[in-house]
């Protein structure tokens, strides 16, 4: 790739309004422990010195420092490092120099959504703002550049910018960013301005340490579930267990009295919460409250009741949505020599988040603010003002860090929450923590689908005809009834034709459909969404076939892939370091997967054992990963190791089982994540072949699974078709 | 009146006894590094030292110390973001989303104190921390890093 010449829109540039901080009515300079002054969001700091804005993406001081707007947000993927690599790339600062902030979702709206898009999910935040946040960066080098010139009365083709320093070439005058960036801020911004060809980067590739570390050592990291704000009231909440039940009524009166309590109130129509002066106090009272629900349509509904509606899609013709088409297959099953048949199950799943759901709201009459650590900023704001029964330019959002997101935080529920009870308690903060029992009884679970493979073999063996009919809920039709009718393209993740999520293989005759069955259970994205199944039920399949054509599972795949060069080449970059074909060590075995998706490929080789007993130990996983342009390979390795442990704990034990309309678990004893024990060596290869842009955060968690399962046959003989693991049997004898 | 020794500082509080130490921690000391995720004493974030040993402080009833009971805290680890554990941790980029992060690094601690070298049978018996980022890895990493900072302290010391 080359230079790219971007054109300067006017109009994103010259609103250079004040409005950046005014938003924050309360004032909040919070003195902390350790005496450091916390403003809840860094843009506020600055309303008390003047603004030093070169452009809406950076803000420079008198004393060099660079401040660099982020919109993303930051839930530990380290967005917020690569975003301001890519902006100081072009801006040809002193990395060193660079600090971040948000701006808030209400500051975007007055300013014409300058910043742009503030979602932050689908593994987007880099490869969806990439260009124009590189743009920024240029702009404001060019502005810094043109003050400079002026000031010295020099053309701006004999200056030049690095590390912050502005020279001037021919006399060899020097100034620096801080000394010219009042003055830029008064320039104009060019035309246009280039962006740098790949080649010429110094910072975008280089394994830079994140941004954001110091203070997560030593507690001074502030979440939102460790806000205080001034006058702050602390509230607990409970919700009706089964989903579509309401609240009927409660007795405030045996809480009342109890330590700390001032109020207990109603929240919508299906919620009680117990506000008091800390958060310990009101579950307390929550937890004596005598409490009385309706409990709606779905006292019924179970995991064995959604199964039943699930087989039947399997065979269905009803509600059938197709994903993938091509050639004839019900023709050449027919023809086929051997056909093979199996079903997969993949269930729902929490995102337990370390940071349990939470946000702290302030309503009066005229304005609604809403401290929040949500994936989705501007999202927050609609329904902030939504709850809060005002404009929208009568409300804002202060995004805070956040403990964990995973899809999670992309659903704006706990913002409801507490802007609902706020406006119980017209001008008193409030905070609304939910305990781990809210937070994974009230989720939006991973939804649980199942998968009937039907392939045919011909008598040299090679794959000639496959179905994949996934049955299940579509969580796009939660959200947007329409999709009833018109299907969810999101349900064939890594089985489409082509585009961000396309299918790594040329079967001759191929369907993929979907029969969508939708259950009364909320279902949201879940780090990788439905790429995690649909790749265990694809990669492993894929060995059922290899196994049953008397082939090596890689040369079966490798014939497959001959018009899909990329993924083949993370394929065998796995294979050859993990040393397919040759000896692992006594009683290792091997299993490989491979996918494209959120726009990357990826693939993985897992080493397991299974000794007598079935006790399983996953060795090591070689992972490899092509994301295009690879912003920061360290982060990218801590990306990869970490989606394994999400996904692998998902894979050994994550299942969400209903009951009574209500989910069944409730905390980390009976919805166990994986500890440091299980963790397996992870060998990690970034390999940006150029050209395109993918994503980070969740590729690889769907390579992980499928290739462990498929080290497990070949250790066991055992096919797993039912996730989780620990319904499995791996006793060998 | 219960009397509490936090990061070596001698505090008086009027509480009701039954409360966790976590929420004294974060709701009377304003000590929020210390932080609440499963409330049931398993996930580990709320991990605290008491006499150096590391405990889950979300199930701990403040009734049950007195003034005797060293308590320290992810603030009182060290002075600067000095501990050997927090200089690996910074070296290694370890934390992700940070939130299960001080209790990881108490447990850390509290695991070189015991083991000054530990092996990584030492480390799977001993961080029994969830993380959901999944920080594992550099984790192990970390603390191996940081014993091997303390052995050359330790080293240019004697």
């Amino acid at each position: 790739m080359n230079k790219e010449r971007v054109n300067v829109s006017r109009r994103e540039f010259l609103i250079q309004t004040t409005v950046v901080g005014t938003g924050f009515s309360l004032g909040l300079y919070l003195p902390l422990f350790g005496g450091k002054v916390f403003a809840a969001e860094g843009s506020a700091a600055k309303a008390a010195s003047p603004v030093k804005e070169v452009d809406a993406w950076v803000v420079i001081e008198p004393d060099d420092t660079v401040i660099i707007r982020i919109a993303r947000s930051e839930m530990g993927q380290g967005t917020l490092t690569g975003l301001a690599q890519l902006v100081a790339e072009e801006l040809e600062c002193d990395w060193s120099k660079v600090t971040t902030e948000y701006p808030t979702p209400g500051e975007n709206l007055a300013r014409d959504r300058v910043w742009g898009d503030f979602a932050t999910g689908g593994s987007r935040g880099i490869r969806s703002s990439q260009q124009y946040v590189r743009k920024g960066g240029a702009v404001a080098r060019q502005m810094l550049l043109e003050a400079a010139s002026d000031y010295w009365k020099v053309p701006i083709e004999e200056c030049h910018a690095a590390n912050s320093v502005i020279t001037h070439l021919p006399s060899g005058r020097t100034t620096t960013y801080g000394k010219v960036a009042a003055a830029a801020a008064k320039a104009f911004p060019p035309e246009d301005v280039e962006l740098k060809a790949p080649k010429d980067w110094k910072l975008i590739g280089k394994p830079v340490k994140r941004l954001d570390t110091d203070d997560k050592l030593n507690g001074k990291q502030i979440f939102a579930a460790d806000l205080k704000l001034p006058g702050m009231l602390n509230a607990a909440i409970k919700a009706c267990p089964v989903f579509g039940g309401k609240l009927k009524s409660f007795d405030a009166a045996k809480v009342n009295k109890m330590p700390g309590v001032h109020k207990v109130v109603r929240v919508n129509d299906d919620a009680v919460a117990v506000v008091a002066e800390t958060w310990w106090q009101a579950k307390t009272a929550l937890d004596a409250l005598p409490i009385t629900w309706d409990k709606g349509p779905n006292t019924k509904v179970s995991s064995a009741s959604i199964e039943k509606m699930l087989v039947a899609g399997l065979t269905s013709d009803k509600h059938v949505f197709v994903g993938n088409k091509r050639g004839d297959v019900k023709h050449a099953l027919k023809g086929s020599v051997k056909t093979v048949e199996a079903t997969y199950s993949y269930p729902f799943q929490a995102h337990t988040c370390m940071e349990p759901m939470n946000a702290t709201a302030r309503w009066t009459k005229d304005r609604c603010e809403v401290w929040c650590p949500t994936q989705d900023g501007m999202a927050a704001l609609a329904t902030a003002a939504k709850a809060a029964g005002l404009p929208i330019t009568q409300c804002d959002v202060y995004k805070i860090n956040l403990g964990g997101g995973f899809g999670r935080r992309g659903f704006q529920d706990y913002v409801t929450r507490a802007v609902a009870v706020a406006k119980q308690l017209p001008g008193t903060p409030i905070k609304v923590l939910w305990s781990r029992e809210e937070d994974v009884t009230h989720d939006f679970y991973h939804p649980f689908t199942k998968c009937k493979l039907t392939g045919g073999l011909d008598a040299k063996g090679n794959l000639i005809g496959l179905h994949v009919r996934i049955s299940g809920q579509s969580i796009l039709a939660s959200l947007n009834p329409k999709v009833k009718k018109t299907g969810d393209m999101i349900t064939f993740q890594g089985l489409l034709p082509d585009g961000d999520h396309a299918i790594s293989y040329t079967v001759p005759n191929l369907l993929v459909d979907h029969a969508m069955r939708n259950p009364p259970v909320p279902p949201g994205f879940w780090r990788g969404v439905n790429i995690n199944q649909n790749t265990i039920y694809m990669e492993c399949f894929l060995d059922e076939l290899a196994h049953t054509a008397g082939k090596d599972s890689l040369e079966f795949r490798r014939k497959l892939m001959g018009g899909h060069p990329k993924s083949l080449a993370v394929l065998n970059a796995v294979a050859e370091k993990a040393g397919w074909g040759k000896p692992a060590a006594k009683g290792v075995h091997r299993g490989l997967a491979v996918c494209k998706t959120f726009g990357s490929y990826v693939a993985a080789c897992a080493e397991v054992s299974v000794d007598a007993k079935g006790q399983l130990t996953i060795h090591r996983i070689v992972a490899a990963t092509d994301p295009g342009y690879a912003v920061n390979p360290q982060q990218i390795e801590a990306q990869v190791a970490g989606s394994f442990v999400y996904g692998l704990s998902a894979l050994l034990y994550g299942e969400v089982t209903i009951k009574g309309g209500a989910v069944e678990q409730t905390n980390f004893h009976n919805y166990p994540s994986m500890l440091i024990d299980k963790m397996p060596k992870v060998d990690v290869i970034v390999m940006p072949s150029g050209g395109f842009w993918g994503g980070i955060g969740e590729p690889t968690i769907a390579v992980a699974a499928p290739a462990v399962l498929n080290a497990i046959f070949a250790a066991t003989g055992k096919r797993i078709r039912r996730i989780p693991l620990k319904h499995a049997n791996l006793r060998t004898g | 009146m219960t009397k509490l020794n936090v990061n070596g500082k001698l505090v008086s509080l009027d509480v009701d006894g039954s409360t966790p130490l976590l929420w004294i921690l974060r709701e009377q000391l304003a000590l929020t590094g210390t932080k609440y995720s499963c409330g049931i004493g398993i996930c580990g974030a709320c991990t605290v030292h008491i006499n150096g040993k590391a405990v889950r402080s979300c199930i701990v009833p403040v009734s049950s110390l007195n003034a005797s009971h060293k308590i320290v805290t992810i603030e009182g680890l060290s002075s600067d973001n000095n501990h050997p554990l927090q200089q690996a941790w910074k070296q290694l980029d370890v934390p992700q989303c940070g939130y299960c992060q001080s209790g990881m690094l108490m447990s850390a601690a509290a695991l070189l104190n015991s083991h000054p070298k530990p092996s990584d049978a030492d480390i799977d018996a001993n961080i029994t921390n969830i993380c959901r980022c999944g920080t594992f890895n550099r984790v192990r990493h970390g603390i191996h890093l940081a014993a091997e900072i303390n052995q050359k302290l330790n080293g240019r010391r004697s």
